[in-house]
């Protein structure tokens, strides 16, 4: 479906105008093209033994639910209720103060007011009042609540695969509600019904059964990598043989799969593995564990679970000392902030020690991963790469912070420092669309499909618009960042919004400036393009 | 994890805060005011004669609007009398009308005073009858 | 939507309390019934909702970090913002509750020919510390009448509220939370009519509190400065509740009444509220926890074992594969 043109895409938003109809008479949802994902498909379901397994298309009248879906969500809610105070704190104590209301990426790009994060997670809490509270059930609809019926179920469905838990809003709560943790919970219920998307399921079931997203079998894998090495050797002259599945390596790398396969994450992968040569560093690669990735994360914390076990099984199988992980954003908020929870205590493991420079990595002596940024900025900060800075002199960049590496987990210095090292020019964005307030690329928690692309665009627009600030004011003309959901986003979203920006992962941009030992002049760049100064110009 | 210590620690501290005023009461006597009229001043006059400014009732609960009016009155406007709603005159002093008949400000004015917790600051300017604390004292 | 029929409510609850007062004359049960039946309420309702939520679980450890976390590497860590220890959190959460640190924050999104703007935004912040310390402010004064003698703290906190010694229409001294409260009060009523987002997701159950605590203030205030009551005699009532000595002294006038019961009301309807954000804000576990995730282990009491792939059936669905591309397998 072809988009408008850019100027005319929002011009429709204006977030001072609310609908007529107060927002529980707007009844049925209309599912407009571009603005929901397809539904998932049986096979995808089944697969990985998910309730209700048909494949179900978004705009039938007839969901294909089973006979007493509306128990099923009502017993869901209580579960959850009774197993996550987040989930019930959250939905008792809003007051409706509207500071979340403009925070969102997909209520600026819409205007429409049920992407309001206080509104989504009213859908939910308004059912949820209905059968759990006592004013919900005496006072009805002006006690906040309202009955579970198929159009409510759809709006839920409509409205909760329009968010991409980038948690910006629970920043600005005065009391932290997480409207990621309520899209979580209500996605967790949708899939007690079957109620997946295909651009999440299809991924989940390829990951249960190949280790990735994108069903890489481990012999493609291989020459995936085998391929990028030859790409390196004729950039560079050295010849990179990457170990796959070696046991008694040193350390685990695991990066998402997008680095495997598109651009520019490929280019990303190169640099990571261009970098290990680099200071011989004694890793493998796992063509099982091949995916840092966790779209289970958008379905259920349990098919989160079921996907990432393998992680530290294959480190255990692999005999590894501990496990290094590639630049990915929900990937990093899963692994800091549940892997420990759910693999722990990982006591066949050994508190990270860089072999190059000796430090101790003790923030991570329990879970025993550490993020490749870290990794890379001490390794900077001790002198151990030498770079030709000059080499990326073309490129004025700027950092798009990753939601999920920033909101859960705080690392705003580490890629920051290593771009400054490794670049000589660049410029942050405005700070209120930075760092902890940054802002979403729009395509997050599975919804970067094709088919969802005007929403993409408009949820995307706040980060646009910020890069397009410093497009405008600096020249800047590459987005660099640290996940490959914004490597597969941005670019669509930069060549609509801010077309001659690109976007690169910052591994890319350290591996390009890199001096390699024995290394032969260098004349194009990881993209293959002739470096500045070097011809073409 | 359920950091329940925490929580119950967090209620224990509510319920102390919430019940303090209860608490605070245990062994205390449940005391009532009683503002005195019978100075020596007051006793003098005939039964009948025995009247206030005002009715009772009002200066119970307008006296201190009253004494600000006044106060208003005979330093801004320089006008220094108060003709009742009786149509009696009186001159507007607190030490030369009021204080004439409450001599006692220790069991008139501070009985009720102290006991809502009122701190009238007609004593920054006037002088605080003495006679008062002189008696308590030589009791 | 709603505004209506909160209003309706709260005028309602006024008129409930006049003509049981003035009319009817159940004064005891206006004086005495009431406020003790609410305190009970209240105080049960809130530890029954806090041992509620606390009997759920925080199975996993999700702060929202909003600062450069502490690493092993030499970057200065925001140790309020995203801290890693118990006492960073209590640093946290001491500014949560006593500045509104979140709500500082908020910002202010605005589209202009197809541009975003996104700027500081205090209003919101300022109109909720003006609200909530002046409400805290009024509370405390008004121990002095649930006191025989108050301590010094409530006696400085009163006389502070009062320095600017200023009298209107010859009342006693005016209170400055009294107009900030009202302040306060009408913005945040303002902003829930005027501004549309905000009306739009606004509940009955939004303005029932604001109008309520008007009524609750503007009584008080009537009292103080308008229509004079007998305030011995309230006092009088009060530490009779206090002492468990109840009584209902001569002289009471209704407005006193309506004053009492409106509290009456706030006081019971707070635990089955969005009121409870009170307790609530200290068990958001956005907020109260550490961000120390990778260092220290986070137990969740109901996590359950899940069935997942294990590395052998993968080899053998991609034995023969792995094996042509020469890739090491366990099993020949």
């Amino acid at each position: 479906m072809a988009l408008p043109r850019p100027e005319e895409l929002i011009s429709d938003v204006n977030l001072k105008k609310m609908p007529s109809k107060p927002w529980m008479d707007t009844l049925p949802v209309e599912f407009k093209p571009g603005f929901y994902c397809y539904g998932a498909k049986g096979k995808n379901l089944a697969y990985v033994d998910m309730p209700n397994a048909r494949d179900f298309h978004v705009t039938d009248p007839d969901w294909k639910l089973p006979e007493d879906w509306k128990n099923i969500v009502i017993q869901g809610i209580k579960q959850r209720i009774e197993r996550f105070r987040t989930f019930h704190v959250f939905m008792d104590i809003c007051v409706r103060c509207g500071a979340c209301a403009d925070k969102c990426h997909f209520f600026i790009g819409t205007g429409d007011p049920k992407n309001m994060p206080v509104l989504r997670a009213e859908l939910l809490r308004s059912v949820y009042r209905k059968y759990f509270t006592s004013s919900g059930k005496i006072f009805g609809r002006n006690g906040g609540a309202r009955e579970l019926d198929l159009d409510v179920l759809k709006e839920l469905w409509y409205y909760f695969y329009q968010c991409t838990e980038c948690r910006r809003c629970s920043l600005f709560c005065p009391y932290g509600i997480d409207t990621a943790e309520i899209t979580i919970m209500a996605r967790e219920l949708l899939n007690l019904l079957g109620l997946n998307t295909d651009w999440i399921s299809g991924p989940v079931a390829n990951c249960y059964r190949t280790g990735n997203h994108l069903g890489i079998e481990p012999h493609t894998m291989k020459s995936t990598l085998e391929f990028m090495c030859n790409d390196i050797e004729d950039i560079t002259g050295i010849r990179i043989e990457p170990p796959i599945n070696k046991k008694g390596a040193e350390i685990l790398f695991v990066t998402p799969s997008g680095d495997l396969f598109a651009d520019p994450g490929i280019y990303n992968c190169m640099g990571y593995m261009m970098l290990f040569h680099e200071i011989g560093l004694d890793y493998t690669w796992s063509t099982f564990a091949c995916e840092g990735g966790n779209f289970g994360f958008f379905t259920s914390l349990e098919m989160a679970k079921r996907l990432h076990s393998k992680i530290y099984e294959e480190a255990k199988r692999l005999k590894v000392k501990w496990i290094l992980g590639g630049e990915c954003g929900h990937m990093w908020r899963v692994w800091h902030q549940y892997h420990d929870t759910w693999f722990g205590p990982i006591d066949f493991l050994e508190v990270p020690v860089s072999p190059i420079t000796g430090t101790k990595f003790e923030h991570a002596k329990s879970t025993k991963i550490v993020h490749i940024s870290e990794f890379t900025a001490d390794l900077i900060r001790h002198g151990v790469l030498k770079f030709d800075k000059s080499r990326n002199d073309n490129l004025i960049v700027t950092f798009h912070d990753s939601c999920n590496v920033s909101r859960g987990m705080g690392m705003f210095e580490e890629p920051r420092y290593i771009i400054k090292n490794v670049c000589n020019h660049f410029y942050d964005m405005p700070d209120e669309t930075i760092r902890e307030q940054t802002f979403c690329c729009g395509s997050g928690s599975g919804l970067n499909a094709g088919e969802i692309m005007e929403q993409r665009m408009r949820g995307g627009f706040p980060r646009a618009n910020a890069v397009r600030y410093v497009h405008e004011k600096f020249g800047v003309n590459l987005v660099a960042n640290i996940c490959a959901i914004d490597r597969a986003a941005l670019p669509p979203l930069m060549n609509y919004w801010v077309p001659g920006v690109r976007v690169s992962g910052v591994t890319e941009l350290v591996a390009n400036a890199m001096i390699m030992k024995g290394e032969k002049e260098r004349e194009m760049n990881l993209r293959m393009e002739p470096l500045p100064g070097k011809g073409g110009e | 994890m359920y950091d329940g210590g925490k929580i119950i620690f967090g209620l224990i501290i509510f319920l102390v805060l919430v019940t303090l005023p209860f608490t605070l009461s245990i062994g205390k006597d449940y005391t009532k005011v009683n503002p005195k009229i019978d100075t020596p001043e007051i006793m003098k006059l005939p039964e009948t004669e025995r009247k206030c400014v005002e009715s009772k009732d009002f200066m119970r609960k307008e006296h201190m609007k009253m004494l600000i009016e006044w106060r208003d009155a005979v330093v801004r406007d320089g006008k220094t009398l108060y003709v009742n709603s009786q149509g009696k005159t009186f001159n507007m002093s607190l030490q030369n009308t009021c204080m004439q008949c409450h001599s006692n400000k220790s069991k008139f004015c501070d009985e009720c005073h102290n006991y809502v917790k009122v701190k009238p600051y007609c004593w920054d300017c006037h002088i605080e009858p003495k006679e008062n604390i002189k008696k308590e004292a030589a009791l | 939507m709603g505004i209506g029929l909160a209003l309706i409510t709260v005028l309602g609850l006024i008129f409930f309390a006049y003509f049981g007062t003035a009319v009817v004359g159940l004064n005891a049960l206006f004086a005495i019934v009431f406020p003790y039946a609410a305190f009970i309420i209240f105080v049960l309702g809130f530890i029954y909702r806090i041992v509620k939520w606390g009997k759920s679980p925080v199975p996993y450890r999700i702060p929202t970090t909003a600062g450069q976390h502490y690493s092993s590497l030499w970057f200065k860590q925001n140790k309020i913002d995203n801290p890693s220890t118990a006492w960073g959190v209590a640093l946290r959460m001491f500014f949560e509750v006593f500045t509104f640190r979140s709500l500082f924050r908020n910002t202010k999104a605005e589209l202009l020919q197809g541009r975003l703007y996104v700027g500081s935004s205090k209003w919101l912040w300022l109109g909720a510390i003006a609200f909530h310390y002046s409400f805290l402010v009024i509370f405390l004064r008004h121990m002095r009448f649930f006191t025989p003698e108050t301590p010094w703290v409530i006696d400085t906190i009163e006389s502070l509220d009062s320095f600017l010694q200023v009298h209107i229409l010859g009342s006693p001294l005016l209170y400055i939370t009294n107009l900030t409260i009202l302040a306060a009060l009408l913005y945040l009523l303002g902003r829930r009519i005027l501004d549309p987002k905000i009306k739009y997701i606004s509940l009955p159950s939004d303005y029932f509190p604001l109008f309520l605590i008007l009524g609750i203030i503007t009584t008080g205030i009537l009292m103080r400065y308008f229509f004079k009551v007998d305030v011995t005699a309230i006092k009088e009532l009060t530490l009779g509740l206090v002492y468990f000595k109840p009584v209902v002294p001569k002289g009471i006038g209704s407005l006193f009444y309506i004053h009492l019961f409106l509290v009456s009301i706030l006081f019971a309807y707070f635990p089955f509220s969005k009121l409870m954000h009170m307790g609530g804000v200290f068990l958001s576990p956005t907020r109260n926890l550490a961000n120390n995730n990778r260092m220290e282990r986070h137990v969740n009491p109901w996590e359950y074992p899940v069935k997942h792939r294990h590395y052998e059936e993968y080899e053998d669905e991609f034995r023969e594969k792995m094996k042509k591309a020469g890739i090491p397998v366990e099993k020949e």
